[in-house]
């Protein structure tokens, strides 16, 4: 599983010929934890919406494990910020993992045994199986991403692209978060989370991709979060918690 | 007493409109779920008061005939609620304010073509619905609408939970969003010309909010509220046109009368989701904390 890739070669994505990322090429391994950065407006979720084909790319290609965008697209899962999700939804944990089947299942066919298991093994995975009756509202904000995240298996997705995951959690819940990121990544998933607490980078993510439009630097953590990096990317006002 | 109960089920006219009442609310109450999860209850409302110019129109150009007063509150609503799309589109008027302003022209429209009519119309009817009238035709109708709308909300039910619950997510599995939002407007027309004969077009809404509104302060899954929502429906304008005949009260109204109180109940004693609950969970919660202060005798 490792050795797959996601592979983003030239894309640029632009709204009414406004460019909101610019020629793109990254080479993303699976099996990795990777922290995407960026000022607002620096097209972190219109990068986002190309690889889940929300929106057309104006230029560019997207292939995962050597497959064209369109497989791809099966592949990796979305996960919203908390504040686009309604949390009065009449919805259970087990219900919203169910979700992640139908993709697979298409309009009509019979949820299956098979179906109920792979449910099962992603609410187990998340440690959410005696939570698995409660309604997603009466859930702790760090369970309520473990709950999306076990959608997200349940799809059998490969690459999790999560917005702001950490927002609004605390520092018991962002550990665990953190620790559930890199037990994916470590079972071949390819974790991409767009993040804007800069002091937790270090600890969470192994690698760093800065945006700016443009691609402004990717590479291990430990390399490439310098203050140079993020003085580029933020502007001299960045705050470091250094 | 018994008898007094009874009474309305001997009658051929009763037995007639229960039926119809009981299909109506099944088919309005199913579709209730969508429109209490989309939030569409005032742009329903508006559909409704838009019908009017419509049935207006039929009347001037075929009379009373029930296929023409069909189409004609068909073509009514669509055309409001796609004016209200294209304001809203063209202009920077938004989309509340151009529905808004759209309904209260058709209602007014309406008003005026019905008393231009040479038939003399009961504008009653349409208003404050009529359903002890029921002939044979309307039941058809009522058929025929439920016949179309339910088979398409259950075989749509997994794009349609997907849509309503993030509409990005949905487009990004594959689910055509917006289609399946005009479709869901489209289904909504549909049922509410089923049961403008039962509740006209003032009252509609009732009956397309209220089941799923009640069934929402209960259950944790959108099966449940849709057929939660079917069956309180029906059960509910069947208990309101008893309570009518009873009484000897306006049918329409009972039925919304009725519908809206099992709502009242609901919210005030539903033990999961009821005000009654929460504030006993909050005294619990309270108690507990005292408890935990006390000074323990040892």
């Amino acid at each position: 599983m490792s050795s797959h890739r996601l592979r983003i070669s030239d894309l640029t994505v632009s709204y009414h010929r406004v460019p909101a990322v610019h020629h793109l090429s990254l080479e993303l391994r699976c099996g990795r934890t990777i922290a995407l950065l960026g000022p607002n407006g620096a097209g972190k979720t219109s990068l986002f919406k190309a690889l889940v084909g929300l929106v057309k790319p104006e230029t560019g290609t997207i292939e995962l494990g050597g497959h064209g965008a369109r497989r791809a697209i099966r592949d990796i899962a979305y996960l919203p910020q908390r504040e686009a999700v309604d949390w009065d939804f009449p919805v259970t944990v087990r219900g919203l993992a169910e979700m992640g089947r139908y993709a697979r299942l298409g309009w009509w066919r019979q949820y299956a045994a098979g179906d109920a298991e792979a449910v099962e093994r992603a609410l187990a995975l998340m440690e959410l199986t005696e939570l698995a009756d409660r309604q997603i509202s009466a859930l702790s904000g760090g369970q309520q991403q473990r709950a999306f995240l076990a959608r997200a298996l349940a799809q059998e997705a490969h690459v999790m692209l999560l917005d702001e995951p950490f927002t609004g959690l605390d520092k018991p819940a962002q550990d665990m978060l953190g620790a559930t990121l890199r037990r994916l990544a470590a079972a071949g998933h390819l974790v991409i989370a767009s993040h804007h607490d800069l002091k937790t980078v270090p600890d969470l993510f192994d690698e760093v991709i800065f945006l700016n439009g443009e691609l402004v630097a990717f590479g291990e953590t430990a390399q490439v979060f310098t203050a140079a990096n993020i003085d580029r990317t933020f502007g001299t006002q960045a705050f470091t918690g250094k | 007493m018994i008898d007094w109960l009874l009474e309305p089920f001997r009658h051929e006219f009763m037995q007639r409109a229960l039926f119809g009442c009981a299909l109506i609310g099944f088919t309005n109450g199913c579709l209730s779920a969508f429109i209490v999860l989309r939030r569409l209850a005032l742009m329903a409302d508006a559909v409704a008061h838009s019908l009017l110019p419509g049935l207006a129109v039929a009347v001037l150009l075929f009379g009373l005939a029930p296929a023409g007063l069909f189409f004609g509150a068909l073509v009514a609503a669509l055309l409001v609620a796609l004016g209200t799309q294209l304001i809203a589109r063209c202009s920077r008027v938004k989309e509340d304010t151009s529905l808004g302003l759209l309904f209260a022209c058709a209602f007014s429209l309406g008003l005026v073509l019905l008393s231009l009519s040479p038939v003399r119309v009961e504008l009653h009817h349409y208003l404050f619905g009529n359903i002890l009238g029921l002939a044979d035709s309307d039941l058809w109708v009522i058929y025929g609408i439920s016949f179309v709308v339910l088979p398409l909300l259950v075989a749509l039910e997994r794009p349609l939970i997907l849509t309503m619950f993030e509409p990005a997510v949905a487009a990004s599995q594959g689910v055509r969003v917006n289609a399946l939002n005009y479709l869901l407007v489209a289904a909504l027309v549909l049922s509410m010309i089923s049961s403008l004969q039962a509740v006209g077009v003032v009252l509609a809404l009732g009956m397309l909010v209220a089941p799923a509104a009640t069934i929402y302060l209960f259950a944790d899954s959108v099966a449940a509220l849709f057929w939660g929502g079917g069956l309180l429906g029906a059960i509910g304008s069947c208990l309101g046109l008893l309570v009518s005949y009873w009484l000897n009260l306006p049918s329409g109204a009972c039925i919304v009368l009725v519908l809206g109180a099992i709502f009242l109940a609901a919210l005030l004693f539903s033990p999961r989701y009821g005000l009654l609950a929460r504030v006993l969970r909050r005294r619990h919660l309270h108690e507990q904390s005292l408890e935990r202060w006390k000074p323990h005798a040892h």
